[in-house]
């Protein structure tokens, strides 16, 4: 078996004196792409914040063969992880192309920031249209492609996506998830966190359940959309 | 003389100053929500420095425009160092800690400040040492100096570089993200903390030109001048909108103009005897008023009131500032 990108083994995250996560490990190999599914408040957020080391949590959270829980958050995008954060998180005062810009504000190679925002430009091409347009007065959509392609713009090797479904109508919903499958495609190891299980499951080749705070059920895709369980409570049947 | 126009040249000037004093606090403020109260002692550090600079080589046989340029040159780094030790040392170890904390150690250190000027300047203010000529121009009834010109085009050259520095390169960029979204910009890799100390560097380098030229435009600099500066500029700040740059630049600019305009016509305005009826009567107020006398209530020594009274106003009227954004946007 291949080293795990990245592991968390024992996973614990409090706030105040509730904890949110309860000691929980799983690991993402390299080139997979993996899921974390659960109800409002299971610790899915939590989880990958504490990934990006946004909040403390106790455990441990391997990247590669590094030890990266005791890292600054700001460290972490030059180790090659991207997180998409949950409600985008762009930064609606800046323009387009300066969210972009600040997607690769670890990068000195010029030339691959050009060439990347080439092929970012290609995948979304909305970002090209609006480039100079205020981030802020995009569409819930397009602001979602936007958090993505920022974070395509630090060429990262690991990408983690919290809730890109989050608020936005069916169709757009649907072309946000096609832009996920194509990175995914390209060899990009994802990570995602979705309430919308049906559609992560059918998105990534295995996933995680999560339930106040631990994680109850670990499979392949196809297994979990079989599981009973999993059928009752996340996917309405 | 034409009033008007002369107050209008007098309130570019200082206005000029309040708004590159006034981008220190707006900055600051703009990336961690702090009025950092001791920024206008940083300014007046500014000044001394300078003015200690240039009297020492006051005797020299440099060019005198050479002295002032050290003295301008001694400043910035002195000023910028105390700024970063200000960050450091006060400020970050309470960046988590509740708001009022913070508010108080920044007029802690405010005093410090001003105390240790005054242990090594001593109470006596500094002479502009009298090393250049300050020729003066003649522009339609009104009188500008060489040295107003200077500060007008100087602070127009620093709000330019800012300008372009904050919005067109990537540090900048990355400050204006850090001020959006301090957890979201740590996860494009920018260290937060570096750009904190840069916003109060950045300021302080700023400050002490605008120091030099205040100290240079009324020719003495003085420890407590810092004290009314900054709280004018502050003003400036909260009347352009406190965290909007331009906001800073426009508000400073209006309120040098509104102090030099209220100061040139309140003398005028409040002089009862130019009032209808209360200057012509045969009451003892005729008495006064007789043989083009002047009953004036409130003279130029009110000065300082129009920055306050602005302030109040703004904050009364328009709490956001003339340029800033809903005050309810930030959480």
């Amino acid at each position: 078996m291949a080293r795990a990108l990245i592991e968390a083994l024992n996973l614990r995250i409090h706030y105040g004196g509730i904890e949110a996560v309860k000691g929980i490990s799983f690991a993402v190999e390299e080139g997979e792409m993996v899921c974390l599914i659960g109800a409002n408040g299971a610790g899915k957020t939590s989880t990958l914040k504490a990934l990006a080391r946004m909040i403390p949590a106790q455990g441990e959270i391997h990247y590669g063969a590094e030890r990266i829980d005791t890292l600054p958050a700001h460290d972490l995008i030059r180790k090659g992880l991207a997180l998409v954060p949950e409600g985008r998180g762009i930064f609606a005062r800046l323009t387009v192309a300066e969210n972009l810009a600040m997607g690769a504000y670890h990068r000195d190679d010029k030339a691959g920031i050009a060439s990347d925002l080439e092929r970012i430009h290609g995948l979304l091409p909305r970002l090209k249209e609006r480039a100079a347009q205020v981030a802020g007065t995009l569409s819930g959509g397009e602001q979602q492609m936007l958090a993505i392609g920022r974070a395509l713009m630090g060429r990262p090797r690991l990408l983690l996506l919290d809730e890109p479904s989050m608020g936005l109508a069916p169709l757009m919903v649907e072309k946000v998830f096609e832009v996920i499958r194509a990175v995914a495609a390209a060899g990009m190891t994802v990570l995602l966190v979705e309430q919308n299980a049906r559609l992560a499951l059918e998105l990534c080749s295995r996933g995680y359940v999560m339930e106040s705070g631990t994680i109850t059920l670990a499979d392949n895709s196809a297994a979990l959309l079989a599981d009973p369980r999993v059928r009752t409570a996340y996917l309405g049947e | 003389m034409d009033i008007l126009l002369q107050q209008i040249i007098n309130g570019l000037t200082t206005g000029s100053v309040y708004a590159v004093v006034a981008l220190g606090y707006t900055m600051v403020y703009g990336v961690i929500q702090l009025i950092n109260f001791a920024h206008g002692e940083v300014v007046m550090i500014g000044a001394m420095v300078a003015f200690s600079v240039i009297a020492s080589l006051a005797g020299s046989t440099l060019p005198p425009l050479a002295i002032v340029l050290a003295g301008v040159l001694a400043a910035i780094p002195a000023c910028m160092a105390i700024g970063y030790s200000l960050e450091r040392v006060a400020y970050r170890p309470l960046r988590h800690a509740p708001r009022l904390a913070p508010l108080i150690t920044a007029i802690g250190m405010s005093i410090i400040l001003q105390h240790l000027a005054l242990l090594i300047w001593g109470r006596n203010p500094l002479a502009f040492p009298q090393i250049i000529d300050n020729p003066s121009f003649a522009i339609g009834g009104a009188a500008i100096s060489g040295v107003q010109i200077a500060i007008i085009l100087l602070s127009m050259v620093m709000m330019a570089g800012l300008s372009w520095f904050v919005y067109r390169t990537r540090f900048g960029i990355a400050i204006r993200a850090t001020a959006e979204n301090v957890h979201v910009a740590a996860l494009m890799g920018i260290n937060a903390n570096r750009v904190i100390a840069a916003t109060f560097v950045i300021g302080a380098g700023l400050g002490a030109v605008a120091g030099v030229m205040f100290g240079t435009y009324y020719g003495i600099a003085h420890y407590t001048m810092g004290f009314t500066l900054g709280l004018k500029a502050f003003s400036a700040a909260v009347l352009g909108g406190i965290g909007n740059l331009p906001g800073a630049m426009v508000g400073g600019l209006l309120l040098g103009l509104v102090e030099a305009l209220g100061t040139g016509y309140i003398g005028e305005m409040t002089d009862l005897c130019r009032w209808p009826g209360a200057g012509s009567g045969t009451g003892w107020m005729g008495e006064r008023c007789a043989d083009g006398e002047h009953f004036v209530l409130f003279g130029s020594n009110y000065q300082d009131v129009f920055a306050f009274l602005m302030l109040i106003l703004v904050l009364v009227f328009r709490p956001s500032g003339l340029l800033g954004e809903r005050v309810s946007e930030r959480a």
